[in-house]
């Protein structure tokens, strides 16, 4: 149990893919502007991430091990990872018009946010086992989605307010996100050892 | 070498076998955008922007065929509302459909009136009253101001009037950017 | 008058702003100089304007109605003196778009000759429904600057209890001292509205609230309110905004009205003393509003003082009578500092909501301060009697957002102005919140006109579509008879072949007239050219400005927006 525990708390705020990593950007500078969009964005990636981690945890030991063929891995995970977001779409569509008008847009556009598939070929990587790349993949998303909501919500402000020239828009949005990512850093030492 | 072959040849087939099952069986009928994107048009029906009508515009934006900065009778508003809705940039009025203008009504001067009725045949809102060889007058509060009922009066007895101000529809302006951003030279009346 | 002390509440923020009240209170009040021609606006109150029931020439008495209310939430106008009806038409009104309005004016014969009225003298044998037409009849709208009509504040429906009448004596706003000399001069007339008023509201008891700034007042409500069963008069401390509605029911009652609700919803009703004077005269002496107390105050005069006016007395008159500087005046206020707004011009009418009319002067208006952005202090969140966040609505009113301003409750602020008065950087913030309150009507209204125009197209599309399709299957119901009718086996008395028959010619007709109104509208428009190029452009505009004038008066106006800002 402690062992989720740190897993979540590791990929939440410690290791966190957008602030120390530095993987998805494009989402969180891209779909940020609106607290709405980026609340639905936030849904939207930890559902698909969760599962994909899952999916190509199953692809990687069931498929591409026992044929030996690992060196294949991440052009499989790309297409697992497609085709699991496309069909998730469609029936969610069908079956929740109103999650998907939540979700809707965005769902495609996580095909290719590369947090996704970095957080499938690091679950390979650290060699875990199913339920830790489950948890893993969960971790990561909210970590995401904490991180994508709070810059949101300050681009918001930031949008209205008294902004010096040279500064406005996507420039003081960059400026932000490097210091989320210095308060971030800060985290690192909540685990020891 | 042929294991990896076959097994990514599998992968794909069933992938696509699986989308393809799925685009089947959970077609969805109906595109909400377009209710959306009508719902922020003006509703004029003054075919300004290229397509006849309100609708057609707002099916051509979904399927990315025109722009959001079409429309003058919205104008500005409008073109906020889509680029809001479709999460885009906003951009100027395309000058090439038209300008804003003031909102104006029809006005038909009923001396000269013929009582051809082509001009109720035009009117997409049905705001027209009338019969032939009658009269025909119209019912302002309905009236668009899309002046498609212009062209086709053979007498030109109908005119744009533009909806004057008064007390009721009045509304305070914005404040002056001049009193937010610029410190005005009283300052220095009160050194003086 | 119970002698008990009553307990009193507190509400959130309110600022002390510089008094200025003495000035005016040192002479008694007087009344003003009958002025020789008096313009009455038919919109003096919130609501539908008045429609004018005389014409140009006739005769008016004093008291005499002159326009009539236009539905629910309107009132009536009533002419303040005899004379002669000399014009109705567009003149400038006290609005502070500047704009023009319907007005009546009235050449004062000097008789001040009343008309025939009737005096309700025993209201308790008279249902309050009664009452409450008298009092709509008479005019009577709230005299404490919104000029709501009262009779509808005095009718709280068959299910809502009312417990408490609170008369706001409290005149919080600077400057302004009309009911504060109402109250010293003329108590009994507001003791004997107040009995009208529980009478019709059936109310359990009444609160008249008076701020510490006005002893004088207090003495003299007291004493007139002594023995009167179930008054009680409560000495409020003075605040700014503590005269608003919601905020006074919060002091008296300890109860907050809700948001987007009335003072009725937490069983409280509201008058202003004035009102309630108005209402005596209304129903004991059967008197309709035809004149109000006006203070003439500022620096601008050199004898402020309170006048009873009638209304549509040109200020300008007023303020000679007060001993007006006309040059030292930099800005002429109607209202309080605080709330009122600038006149744009010095002889526009005195109306039913005119309570105060300010000669400002360059040194009292103080040096204008250069604004400068915000610096995120929330003093104003501090004053803000509503606890809104006057710093947020301001950034999303600046940014034109106008959903997210009305998350943060815009529709909730009574634009008191303590947040622009407690700036430190005099951001005009007021002015901000009305032009998203504004822009939001506007919205709102477009989104509502194309709703109705979409519908009417779909309807129209719809209605073109049906047409074709029976055309067709005219066409092809005619297609399908013809080889029948032809064929030696089909009776001539067939039925249905008639009736098809009959149809084609009938088809056949509406074709032949169609051609003949082509021929006709060619004919027109020959006629038409030939008279365009015979007669030159003037014999025209004669016809298009009488059309105007037609089309303006049919025009139905809105006042959808005004009831908003009441509620």
């Amino acid at each position: 149990m402690t062992e989720f525990a740190l897993i979540l708390l590791s990929t939440v705020l410690v290791n966190n893919f957008v602030l120390t990593k530095f993987l998805g950007l494009c989402p969180f500078m891209g779909v940020s502007r609106k607290l709405e969009t980026a609340i639905g964005m936030a849904l939207a990636t930890t559902f698909v991430l969760t599962l994909a981690s899952i999916c190509s945890y199953l692809a990687n030991t069931y498929l591409l091990a026992p044929l030996g063929i690992e060196y294949l891995r991440t052009i499989t995970f790309i297409l697992v990872i497609a085709v699991v977001v496309q069909f998730t779409e469609m029936v969610i569509q069908k079956s929740s018009p109103l999650l998907h008008k939540v979700l809707g847009i965005f769902l495609p556009l996580i095909t290719t946010n590369c947090a996704v598939l970095g957080v499938a070929l690091l679950n390979i990587q650290q060699e875990l086992n199913f339920l830790q790349s489950a948890v893993y993949g969960f971790g990561a998303s909210v970590g995401f989605s904490i991180v994508l909501i709070l810059f949101a919500a300050m681009r918001e402000r930031l949008a209205v307010a008294d902004v010096p020239s040279p500064f406005q828009g996507p420039a003081i949005g960059l400026i932000t996100a490097g210091l989320m990512s210095l308060a971030f850093l800060g985290f690192s030492g909540l685990i020891k050892g | 070498m042929l294991n990896a072959i076959l097994a990514l040849s599998a992968l794909a087939l069933t992938f696509g076998l699986l989308l393809g099952f799925a685009a089947i069986r959970f077609k969805v009928e109906g595109d909400p955008l377009v209710d959306q994107i009508d719902a922020q048009l003006p509703q004029t029906q003054c075919g300004q922007c290229g397509f006849p009508g309100c609708r057609p515009y707002a099916e051509a934006i979904a399927n990315e065929e025109a722009e959001i900065n079409q429309c003058p009778p919205g104008g500005e508003a409008t073109i906020h509302a889509l680029a809001d809705l479709l999460d885009r940039e906003p951009l100027p009025l395309n000058p090439e459909n038209g300008v804003e203008a003031a909102k104006t009504v029809a006005v038909i001067d009923e001396q000269i009136c013929i009582g051809c009725t082509l001009c109720i045949q035009a009117c997409p809102v049905d705001a027209i009253l009338g019969a032939a060889k009658q009269m025909h007058t119209i019912i302002e509060s309905e009236c668009t101001g899309c002046e498609l009922c212009l062209p086709p009066c053979p007498v030109d007895c109908i005119e744009m009037v533009e909806i004057k101000e008064d007390i009721l529809t009045w509304k305070w302006p914005y404040p002056e950017p001049a009193t937010v951003e610029q410190p005005t030279d009283n300052r220095q009346e009160a050194t003086a | 008058m119970t002698s008990a002390p009553i307990r009193l509440w507190d509400f959130h923020g309110g600022i002390h702003p510089e008094q200025n009240k003495r000035q005016s209170t040192q002479e008694p009040s007087a009344q003003a100089r009958m002025p020789a021609m008096l313009t009455l606006p038919l919109h003096q109150h919130i609501g539908a304007a008045a429609e004018p029931i005389v014409e140009v020439g006739e005769t008016v008495l004093k008291g005499q109605k002159i326009a009539s209310a236009n539905g629910y939430v309107s009132a009536p106008v009533h002419a303040p003196t005899s004379g002669k009806i000399v014009d109705i038409g567009d003149y400038p009104i006290p609005h502070p778009s500047g704009l023009s309005a319907l007005s009546i004016v009235i050449e004062t014969d000097g008789r001040d000759e009343w008309t025939s009225y009737a005096a309700e003298q025993d209201y308790t044998e008279t249902n309050p429904s009664h009452l409450r037409n008298i009092i709509r009849e008479a005019g009577v709208v709230g005299l404490g600057g919104a000029g709501f009509p009262a009779f509808i504040k005095l009718n709280p429906g068959s299910q809502k209890k009312i417990k408490t009448l609170i008369i706001n004596g409290v005149e919080c706003e600077p400057y302004i001292t009309c009911d504060d000399m109402l109250m010293r001069e003329d108590p009994q007339s507001i003791i004997e509205g107040i009995r009208i008023m529980r009478h019709a509201l059936q109310a359990e008891r009444c609160v008249i609230a008076i701020e510490d700034n006005k002893p004088e007042a207090y003495e003299s409500i007291c004493k007139a309110a002594s023995g009167v069963e179930g008054v009680n008069v409560a000495l409020v401390p003075t605040r700014y905004p503590q005269g608003s509605e919601k905020q006074l029911v919060k002091v008296i009652t300890g109860k907050e009205v809700p948001s987007n609700g009335l003072a009725l919803d937490v069983g409280v009703v509201c008058h202003n003393v004035s009102t309630a004077a108005a209402i005596y005269r209304a129903i004991r002496l059967g008197q309709p509003l035809i004149s109000r107390m006006v203070t003439i105050t500022g620096k601008g005069v050199k004898r402020p003082r309170n006048l009873e006016v009638l209304f549509g007395t040109p200020m300008d008159e007023l303020l000679a009578q007060c001993d007006v500087e006309a040059d030292q005046i930099e800005r002429l206020i109607m209202g309080g500092p605080m709330m009122g707004f600038a006149l744009h011009d010095t002889n526009l009418p005195v109306i039913k909501t005119t309570n105060c009319i300010i000669a400002a002067t360059r040194e009292e208006l103080g040096v204008e301060r250069p604004v400068m952005p915000c610096i995120r202090c929330g003093a104003c969140a501090d004053v803000c009697p509503v606890k809104l966040l006057p710093q947020q609505l301001y950034w999303y009113s600046r940014a034109k957002e106008l959903d997210k301003v009305q998350e943060y409750d815009l529709f909730d602020c009574i634009e008191c102005g303590c947040c622009s008065y407690v700036c430190p950087s005099n951001i005009p913030l007021v002015q901000f919140y009305r032009f998203a309150k504004g822009a939001i009507w506007t919205q709102e209204q477009e989104q509502k006109k194309a709703a109705q125009a979409r519908q009417r197209h779909e309807f129209h599309q719809m209605r073109i579509e049906r047409e074709k399709q029976e055309r067709e299957a005219r066409r092809a119901k005619k297609k399908a008879s013809r080889p029948r009718a032809t064929a030696p086996k089909a009776p001539p008395v067939d039925g249905a072949k008639i009736a098809d028959k009959m149809r084609d010619e009938a088809i056949n007709q509406r074709e032949s007239a169609a051609a003949a109104r082509k021929a006709e509208i060619q004919a027109a428009l020959a006629r038409v050219q030939a008279k365009k190029s015979a007669s030159p452009k003037p014999a025209q505009s004669p016809d298009k400005t009488q059309k105007s004038a037609i089309t303006k008066k049919d025009n139905p106006t809105s006042t959808h927006d005004d009831d908003q800002q009441v509620q």
